[in-house]
């Protein structure tokens, strides 16, 4: 009984909170960003080696070296997002396709790196937008991910136009199914679909660790994993090495304005939404609650299902769970609550992150920062980015509960 | 006339913008009785709060007694001998009486044993002085609302409060239990105690009070002596223009029967029956009223005729189709319009449009969908519309629904609900909550609606309300209706004592479960 109630309370926290949220002014989200920017700086000088040696010499030098390690910072966070503009240049002048593909590559890496960021924060503003936190969205993409791997791999003979959607499909299906389970939990027991989700997670990476040290596993390999899927499952690849773009980038983006039809513009989009912010009053006007629950749980799985697929599809070709530690899912909430619940929102924010990570990479090597910084400055500008309204349903539901001690105490 | 006991001099307390109270004076007589009168939100309960220093004023002084105090906190409030009877109780049911009233001014003996003797002697006294009628041994949990209502006054005179504030303390109670309150509120009078009452009921001020203070938009807007007091000015005065009090009801014209429900028994949460083989029916052109205090089974058996819940026996009939296990579309569609009695959790999804709001029992059917996709357009036309006829302010269709008044939100509701062709009005405390203006727009729709032709069932707690508008009124208690007359052959008084399960043949006896049984029309 008492479980119950603390369960439902913190159930109202997560309601203050979206609707908190929802106050929240793009000026804000733009602010955080640079306020994370900003954190980050102090964070990279207080952690290079050669702005101490700088403030042992002189104070004036120190000041020196410290702006001049964020400037190589902010400049090879640029390069590894977009590329250095003087190698791109002189390698077309050049004109040899490889110089010129190895130029470009950071940009591309960018977007594909982008594209299962896309998809999983679209995956995850449907659930919100219909009143669930799918935390199990980590789990769906792994099971879209051994989904896709299997129906890529068990077959050589079909041709790509088949192959490839059916690969894709099965992903999403995969992923559907997980979503929609602890969706059915949720509609018939009321189990929350964030503890369901998170222990499906669980089941869902052992799983895949499962079928690919065991059934699924590549005998001719060493390491546990599944042979690589059929070239015919593969997705498009635009250019040669080592430049991985893909096809499944211009999915990831289709689905965008997808998305945002189908939530904005269709009578299902309306149901999930009325119902995601008002379930019993939904219920009392007739929607079919246990059916909306499951149908955007599913939607949702399936949307993290297809950027599973993506990833077997257009990067990795196989499944070894060691690889494919995604982390995909769990990001996706805070970049679904970045772009605001919105599908375009959704998509900036992924596409920010995504060049952001990538650069990562490139940050270590050239400046000698450590790429963890990375991390950190993402994790700030989520922390900016909620601290507002999380300071306000802090102090909602304080005062709500100080309110009844109050009154509690008044007439002991 | 007597010294006065309590003065508020100019307070003033704004929240954001909102002036909740502006520059307010009260006093308050030794031995007197205050009604404090004004509309849900006319700022009676901030007020209350500040007095009671649960808010800090922004401007303003409190005098007791004639010596300036400064309530920082309610233990202030307490020490300088206000107290507060809440509209919802904070009593600790499995705890007896004495436990009850001695929890956080515990009395105790050597080695901190509870003084339970001392303390029951005193609630005694008191009891025998105020004649409260109350057993100092009893559970909480078995006693009435009334009497739990008793033991919060008791608290407050076991503290030694002298200004007693009582807020909304009639809501809870029935009708024979607002007669005792007003006998307790009398006998504290003639003790020396001095009483605020706050209330949005008129008769009450009318019947209880000695003096009336009016309170409107944060401001006091009158303040007379009761007996020179006018209930129609009064209702002008709350509302800010006049107001109609009186209900024109043209003659009965009842047709054929719309809703016909048989021997519905409806299983609640804790697998208990709450609603107990009940039977009525409800005609074209007729408003059927069912009357009870609040948890007798209203709710539930309201649930189920929308088809929210099924019954586990018995047969509703809506137009001749059995609906006893239909969705809620279904009942819908035949044509049944709900007014429930939660609206913010089932009538409205707060944080959505207007325009939202006002479909969202139809947005799946043309004009506002076509081929699975919302029109945009029918909805904002739409929505002009019905913001404009039904005077749904503000204007604006665009604001979510969260931002209107009580008032206005059940206008949406009242749109959206009677702006389709309809059979069946079924009509949960429909006025609940409303200030006077709202609620006669309410009352008057609901009997235009009868003289439509259309079935009206009104559940209501308010006794007024159901004598007023109701044809035929059926009294539930304990889940059963246990009796139907024709509301011109009832007086309001057998009407009450039904409501509190009296039954009339034998006006001393209570009814018990197996007559409630036999006695199920």
């Amino acid at each position: 009984m008492k479980k119950n109630f603390s369960m439902k309370s913190a159930n109202n926290a997560i309601k203050i909170f979206f609707e908190e949220y929802s106050k929240t002014s793009s000026f804000y989200i733009l602010a955080a960003i640079v306020l994370g920017f900003l954190f980050g700086a102090v964070l990279i000088i207080l952690t290079t080696d050669a702005v101490y040696a700088g403030f042992r010499n002189s104070f004036w030098e120190g000041i020196q070296v410290s702006f001049r390690t964020m400037g190589k910072t902010l400049e090879s966070i640029f390069v590894g997002a977009f590329g250095e503009p003087k190698r791109i240049i002189s390698a077309f002048q050049n004109g040899d396709p490889q110089t010129i593909r190895i130029a470009i590559n950071p940009f591309f890496e960018s977007l594909t790196v982008s594209t299962p960021y896309i998809i999983t924060a679209l995956a995850l503003t449907l659930a919100f937008r219909s009143g669930f936190l799918n935390i199990g969205a980590e789990g769906q993409v792994f099971m879209g991910g051994i989904a896709a791997v299997w129906v890529g791999f068990s077959t050589h003979s079909l041709p790509s136009i088949i192959h490839v959607p059916l690969t894709t499909f099965s992903g999403m299906l995969a992923g559907a199914l997980w979503g929609a389970f602890p969706g059915w939990l949720k509609a018939k027991t009321g189990a929350h679909e964030v503890i369901t989700g998170i222990m499906m997670n669980y089941i869902a990476v052992l799983f895949v660790d499962y079928m690919a040290s065991g059934p699924l596993r590549d005998p001719a390999v060493f390491t546990p994993q599944t042979p690589p899927i059929s070239e015919h499952a593969q997705f498009f690849r635009f250019f040669e090495p080592p430049i991985r773009f893909h096809i499944g980038f211009f999915i990831a983006i289709a689905m965008v304005p997808i998305v945002n039809f189908f939530l904005f513009k269709t009578i299902w989009g309306f149901e999930l939404r009325q119902a995601g912010l008002n379930p019993q009053g939904a219920k009392n006007a007739g929607m079919n609650t246990t059916k909306l629950t499951i149908m955007s749980l599913a939607l949702s799985g399936a949307l993290a299902g297809l950027a599973g697929a993506n990833e077997i599809q257009g990067i990795s070709y196989f499944m070894n769970s060691l690889n494919f530690t995604s982390g995909y899912g769990r990001n996706a909430i805070s970049l679904a609550l970045i772009g605001g619940l919105q599908p375009v929102g959704a998509m900036i924010a992924a596409l920010f992150f995504g060049f952001f990570t990538s650069a990562s990479k490139f940050m270590s090597l050239r400046a000698g920062v450590p790429h963890h910084i990375i991390p950190v400055m993402q994790a700030t500008i989520m922390f900016f980015i909620a601290t507002p309204a999380l300071i306000r349903t802090i102090f909602r539901v304080k005062k709500a509960s100080s309110e009844e001690t109050l009154i509690t105490k008044v007439s002991i | 006339m007597s010294e006065i006991v309590l003065e508020l001099r100019g307070i003033t307390k704004s929240f954001g913008n909102f002036k909740a109270n502006d520059n307010i004076n009260i006093t308050l007589h030794k031995g007197e009785i205050l009604a404090l009168l004004g509309e849900n939100g006319a700022g009676k309960t901030t007020l209350m709060n500040v007095l009671y220093g649960l808010y800090k004023p922004d401007q303003g002084e409190i005098y007791i007694n004639g010596q300036k105090v400064n309530i920082q906190s309610p233990l202030d409030a307490i020490n300088a001998g206000i107290g507060m009877v809440h509209q919802h109780f904070m009593l600790i049911p499995v705890f007896t009486v004495t436990e009850n009233v001695m929890l956080g001014n515990e009395q105790v003996k050597y080695l901190d044993v509870l003084d339970r003797a001392d303390t029951a002697t005193r609630i005694r006294k008191l009891s025998d002085a105020y004649k409260l009628q109350i057993n100092p041994d009893a559970l909480v949990g078995d006693l009435s609302v009334g009497l739990q209502q008793r033991i919060e006054i008791i608290k407050l005179l076991y503290r030694d409060a002298d200004i007693l504030i009582m807020d909304e303390p009639s809501a809870v109670l029935t009708p024979k239990e607002v007669g005792e309150l007003f006998l307790t509120v009398r006998s504290l009078v003639e003790e020396g105690k001095s009483i605020i009452f706050i209330t949005h009921k008129l008769r009450e001020v009318m019947e209880i009070s000695n003096r009336i203070c009016v309170i409107r938009a944060g401001k006091v807007v009158g303040e007379a002596l009761t007996k020179d007091a006018d209930v129609n000015r009064l209702a002008a005065l709350m509302v800010g223009r006049p107001v109609d009090m009186n209900l024109t009801k043209s003659p009965l014209r009842a047709g054929k029967k719309v809703l016909e429900v048989e021997n519905v028994s409806i299983l609640g949460r804790q697998q208990k029956a709450e609603v107990n083989r009940v039977s009525f029916d409800v005609r074209e052109g007729e408003i059927f009223g069912i009357a009870g205090v609040q948890g007798n089974g209203q709710t539930e058996l309201v649930r189920a005729l929308v088809g929210l819940i099924h019954p586990i026996e018995g047969r509703i009939k809506l137009l001749g189709e059995d609906i006893t296990k239909a969705s809620p579309r279904r009942i819908t569609e035949l044509g049944t319009a709900h007014i429930p009695e939660d609206r913010q959790a089932d009538g409205l999804v707060l944080q959505s449009e207007v325009s939202d709001n006002l479909i969202l029992n139809r947005y799946y059917l043309p004009p506002f969908a076509k081929k699975h996709l919302i029109q945009t357009n029918a909805i904002n036309q739409n929505a002009a519309k019905l913001v404009e006829s039904y005077d749904i302010r503000p204007r604006n269709p665009h604001v979510p629904v969260a931002k209107l008044s009580g008032g206005n939100q059940q206008k949406v509701i009242i749109a959206r609900e009677l702006s389709r062709p309809i059979k069946l009005v079924i009509a949960a405390q429909p006025t609940r909550g409303l200030d006077v203006g709202s609620i006669e727009y309410t009352q008057k729709r609901l009997l235009q609606l009868r003289d439509e032709g259309c079935a009206v069932l009104l559940v209501s707690t308010e006794l007024d309300e159901i004598m007023q508008l109701s044809d035929r009124v059926g009294v539930m208690y304990r889940g059963s209706v246990i009796a139907i007359h024709n509301t011109s052959e009832i007086v309001k008084e057998d009407v009450g004592l039904l409501m509190a399960g009296v039954d009339l043949t034998n006006p001393q006896k209570v009814l018990t479960s197996q007559q409630l049984v036999d006695k199920s029309v």
